[in-house]
């Protein structure tokens, strides 16, 4: 009950108290104009350069962003603490890890599930690209798979930020690499095959492909595998960043260096 | 005199500053080389060559210069506020707006390192042929450019100095500029009401002249009205920051807000 309590209610304060960016002043340019400019910038690129289709660019973009909340929200759940001096507390404290962390990602799933959601919309409606009803339900659900696998990326630069101060920094750096990589602007065949080889590994690339399809009228049977990988990516990558999290945590007990980086 | 020396001397103290800063310094570089790379890799996809991929590298270069400026400059006046040092730049003798322009000029001049990163990039990763025709006008260009991003940030700084969370409007209008000011896109595939937009934008005609130097074109029409819009944002700049911190100081605001 106690680890119930810690998820839920321990992660909705955290959320609240640490991720900064809930006044509309950085939530509204954050989340609702910068995908929409994004994905308008690489639709006019693409036009230009004679390359993908507005739909293409709009699914792409629209489900990167889910991103923006997961990386950050996620690394700030370490960041921010150390920044308001309760990273010590909070590590000396004897609640459970698990419910700890992954309560602290379960709004941040929310957050970036809304900010694909608003964009997409958005996005569609700006570049007249036809979503059809029938698409929607299983775009959602295609998205939400991606958001979680991408908050799982997140856990990790958390654990990552017991070591690097420069948390923001980070999750640009990876921010960067997961838009070059995971097929958002670039079809996967037209990177090169070490580039493909990584993308098959991160976070967002298959969710984007299956979102790509069932755009395209694709059943949610004909997208299964995609579905599947992406959500055995993302139990992975929680699964690496809780560990991350128990190790950099016991060696910074054991070094003194919580506070110091 | 003692402007002069003000203003080099801020300008490089800021750029040493900024030079070992993670967010300004390293994510200043890499951060545009995230999107260049993407935008190689799509005109790679699509087969262009030649002149096309040459304009597309020179496009994405100078998105870097914005890019370093725009959310830096309206997140430094917070910084200020944070450090606890606003309210002696505020209280200092020297105009205001004079602390604040060699500021932004040292995050363009970060920016004008992003340019040089993604052009040696774009040849050596990508094998884009940069056969510059005018170099000296290309370099001037660059020059002027650099100043008129630098001064497009000065405006959104001393604009933005009211504002706690300056620098997510200032991230905002990242994007907007490289849109709309022709790095990539010619404005005549963009709709036409965007178009009076991007001429008031100093670094629509900085991008211009540059394209134009590095294709053997003439520069000077471009490079004066890029002056002109950068001289024009100082004056503007001044007249806001009079009145924002008129308003702040009258509502003992400086720091709060």
């Amino acid at each position: 009950m106690s680890s119930l309590r810690i998820f839920l209610i321990g992660g909705l304060t955290s959320y609240r108290a640490l991720f900064t960016w809930l006044t509309p002043w950085i939530l509204i340019p954050s989340f609702i104009l910068g995908p929409i400019f994004q994905i308008l910038f690489f639709a006019y690129v693409g036009r230009t350069a004679g390359v993908g289709s507005d739909s293409f660019f709009l699914i792409g973009n629209a489900v990167l962003y889910a991103s923006i909340p997961c990386l950050f929200a996620m690394s700030n759940t370490i960041g921010g603490e150390r920044q308001h001096g309760t990273l010590p507390l909070l590590l000396a404290s004897p609640a459970h890890r698990i419910p700890l962390f992954l309560g602290r990602a379960l709004p941040v799933i929310i957050n970036g599930f809304g900010v694909s959601a608003v964009a997409l919309v958005v996005g569609a409606l700006l570049l007249q690209v036809p979503l059809p009803l029938a698409s929607l339900a299983p775009l959602a659900l295609v998205v939400a798979v991606a958001t979680f696998s991408c908050t799982g990326l997140g856990l990790v630069t958390a654990a990552l930020a017991l070591r690097v101060r420069e948390t923001a920094v980070l999750a640009n750096v990876v921010f960067g690499i997961l838009m070059i990589f995971a097929g958002v602007n670039v079809p996967l065949d037209a990177l090169p095959s070490w580039m493909g080889s990584v993308a098959a590994w991160l976070p967002l690339t298959h969710g984007i492909a299956a979102a790509r399809e069932v755009a395209a009228g694709a059943s949610l049977v004909s997208i299964r595998t995609d579905l599947l990988v992406e959500a055995g990516l993302g139990a992975l990558y929680i699964g690496i960043g809780l560990a991350m999290l128990a190790w950099f945590e016991r060696e910074a007990r054991r070094r003194a260096t919580l506070e110091t980086i | 005199m003692s402007t002069l020396r003000l203003v080099l001397v801020t300008w490089w103290l800021q750029l040493k500053i900024r030079s070992r800063s993670a967010f300004d310094g390293l994510l200043g570089l890499l951060w545009p080389l995230f999107f260049a790379t993407t935008i190689f890799l799509m005109y790679r996809a699509s087969g262009a060559e030649g002149s096309a991929l040459l304009s597309a590298a020179v496009g994405a270069s100078v998105m870097g210069i914005w890019s370093a400026t725009s959310t830096s400059a309206s997140f430094t006046l917070q910084q200020e506020r944070r450090q606890g040092t606003l309210e002696l730049l505020v209280a200092a003798p020297t105009p205001f707006p004079l602390l604040i322009f060699p500021v932004t000029l040292s995050m363009a001049t970060v920016g004008a390192y992003s340019m040089i990163a993604t052009l040696l990039w774009g040849r050596f990763v990508f094998g884009i042929e940069i056969a510059v025709a005018n170099p000296l006008a290309f370099v001037l260009s660059t020059l002027v450019t650099v100043v008129g991003i630098g001064m497009l940030g000065f405006l959104l700084a001393i604009s933005t100095v009211r504002y706690r969370s300056a620098w997510a409007i200032g991230a905002a209008l990242e994007i907007p500029v490289w849109l709309i000011c022709g790095f990539l896109i010619p404005l005549q595939v963009l709709p036409v009401w965007v178009r009076p937009i991007a001429w008031l934008l100093a670094p629509t005609w900085g991008m211009s002249a540059i394209r134009a130097a590095a294709e053997g074109r003439g520069v000077l029409a471009d490079l004066l009205a890029c002056i002109a819009l950068a001289i024009a944002y100082g004056f503007i700049g001044m007249l806001v920051s009079r009145h924002m911190l008129n308003s702040a100081r009258r509502r003992a605001t400086l720091a709060l807000s």
